[in-house]
């Protein structure tokens, strides 16, 4: 696997997470993602950075375009310091929100991807990373 | 930080004519008078006007800083004239040019009249080189929240200009969305369609999202409010202009949008909101 290009979108406020969105759009655009697919990814990115911003108190977006055996994909890892997830199974379960959201943020964003891995612990922050190939 | 001596707030006294003078030359070196936005006369009145406080800013508060009472005038003269050059739709380098074209002219007047006494002249030069930079980035600041008030408005009026509530026939509302839903705009929304069902008495509205790009949880849970708001009214909603690649992010999601009606395009929401009505399309 072979990362094309990288970089970073910092997502402090909540105006960011449009910019990270639109970021995200024209990433998945160049790494060659199908609509359906450029939609789920957009979405779902658009999810973590605002739980980052809301949640987190701000962080940062790293993106990467990989090849990959003939395809390639776009991996996002969104990162806030924020005061982090104490029972991360609740966290993921549906309809669940320590906020005022429909609490399907989390959940729905791992559904829209094709990889999905969350770290994060009290104190610790949150790092969510999610990918999704051609 | 060096305090400005007696010997060269007299210097600045003495020859503010000649000051003035070489740094209008100076300005139109620099190109600032050959611009169309503002006549030789107007920089002219500018560069008088703030000299003549700029010596009264050193008289009265020496060398210490340009926060205290005796610069308020000058401050206040910066900010006017930052605020007008950022309407007028000059560079920030510009702006701050119209202060660092006086250092010249300053420092040649020091080199001149303190020439007997070089360690004086090397404190005093210090001195006031930092009262312009200080005056200067005063500038910059200013005129950079200008242009800041500028994009605020500008953001205000888009607010304002992004929300039409349509008639598309009687009872029939149409609410083309575009863009971001963010909540700020969202509420601007949701009212101006609450009041536009009442206004006109009808029975359903139409949310057209075909123009929002994305449509995440929080989007949807806006959707979801406006929906049961216009229904505890005693309207209808329809939203239409749901696009394949929306719909299959929708489940994804988990998002539960049973209950409220949905169509791909506007134009099968306007049929379907006329057959509520009792009403039908025939060829004539």
């Amino acid at each position: 696997m072979s990362v094309r290009n990288q970089g970073i979108v910092p997502i402090r406020v909540e105006q960011d997470v449009v910019l990270a969105r639109q970021a995200v759009r024209k990433l998945a655009q160049e790494c060659g993602l199908r609509l359906v697919d450029q939609t789920k990814l957009i979405t779902a990115a658009s999810e973590l950075a605002r739980n980052a911003v809301i949640y987190g108190g701000g962080g940062d977006m790293d993106w990467q375009i990989l090849d990959e055996e003939g395809r390639s994909g776009l991996r996002l890892t969104f990162r806030d310091e924020g005061p982090g997830i104490g029972d991360i199974r609740q966290a993921m379960t549906d309809g669940w929100s320590s906020g005022t959201g429909l609490g399907l943020g989390l959940s729905g964003a791992k559904r829209l991807v094709s990889e999905f891995e969350l770290d994060s612990a009290p104190g610790k922050g949150t790092r969510v990373s999610i990918a999704r190939w051609t | 930080m060096a305090e400005l001596q007696q010997r060269t707030l007299d210097a600045l006294q003495k020859n503010e004519g000649w000051l003035l003078q070489a740094w209008n030359v100076d300005l139109a070196g620099s190109g600032a008078d050959q611009d169309r936005r503002m006549s030789a006369e107007e920089l002219g009145q500018q560069t008088a006007d703030f000299l003549q406080l700029l010596v009264k800013g050193v008289r009265q508060g020496g060398g210490a800083g340009i926060t205290d009472e005796a610069w308020a005038a000058a401050r206040g003269f910066l900010e006017k004239l930052s605020r007008s050059r950022a309407l007028q739709g000059f560079e920030s380098q510009h702006t701050a040019n119209f202060i660092f074209s006086l250092k010249r002219p300053l420092f040649t007047l020091l080199q001149r009249d303190l020439s007997d006494d070089p360690r004086l002249l090397a404190e005093q030069l210090w001195a006031i080189s930092e009262i312009l930079d200080m005056l200067g980035l005063f500038t910059v600041a200013s005129f950079q929240k200008s242009r800041e008030e500028v994009i605020r408005r500008q953001q205000e009026e888009l607010l304002e200009l992004s929300t039409p509530v349509v008639k598309l026939w009687d009872g029939v509302l149409a609410l083309p969305m575009i863009g971001t839903l963010d909540s700020q705009r969202t509420q601007v929304v949701m009212e101006s369609l609450l009041e536009r069902i009442v206004e006109t008495g009808s029975e359903i509205a139409i949310i057209d999202i075909t123009g929002v790009p994305t449509v995440d949880t929080l989007v949807a849970q806006h959707l979801l409010k406006t929906v049961t708001a216009i229904r505890l009214m005693g309207a209808d909603c329809i939203i239409s202009g749901v696009r394949p690649q929306i719909a299959q992010t929708i489940v994804h999601l988990g998002l539960d949008l049973q209950g409220i009606v949905t169509k791909a395009n506007l134009a099968d929401a306007l049929a379907l909101a006329l057959k509520r009505t009792g009403l039908s399309v025939v060829k004539a």
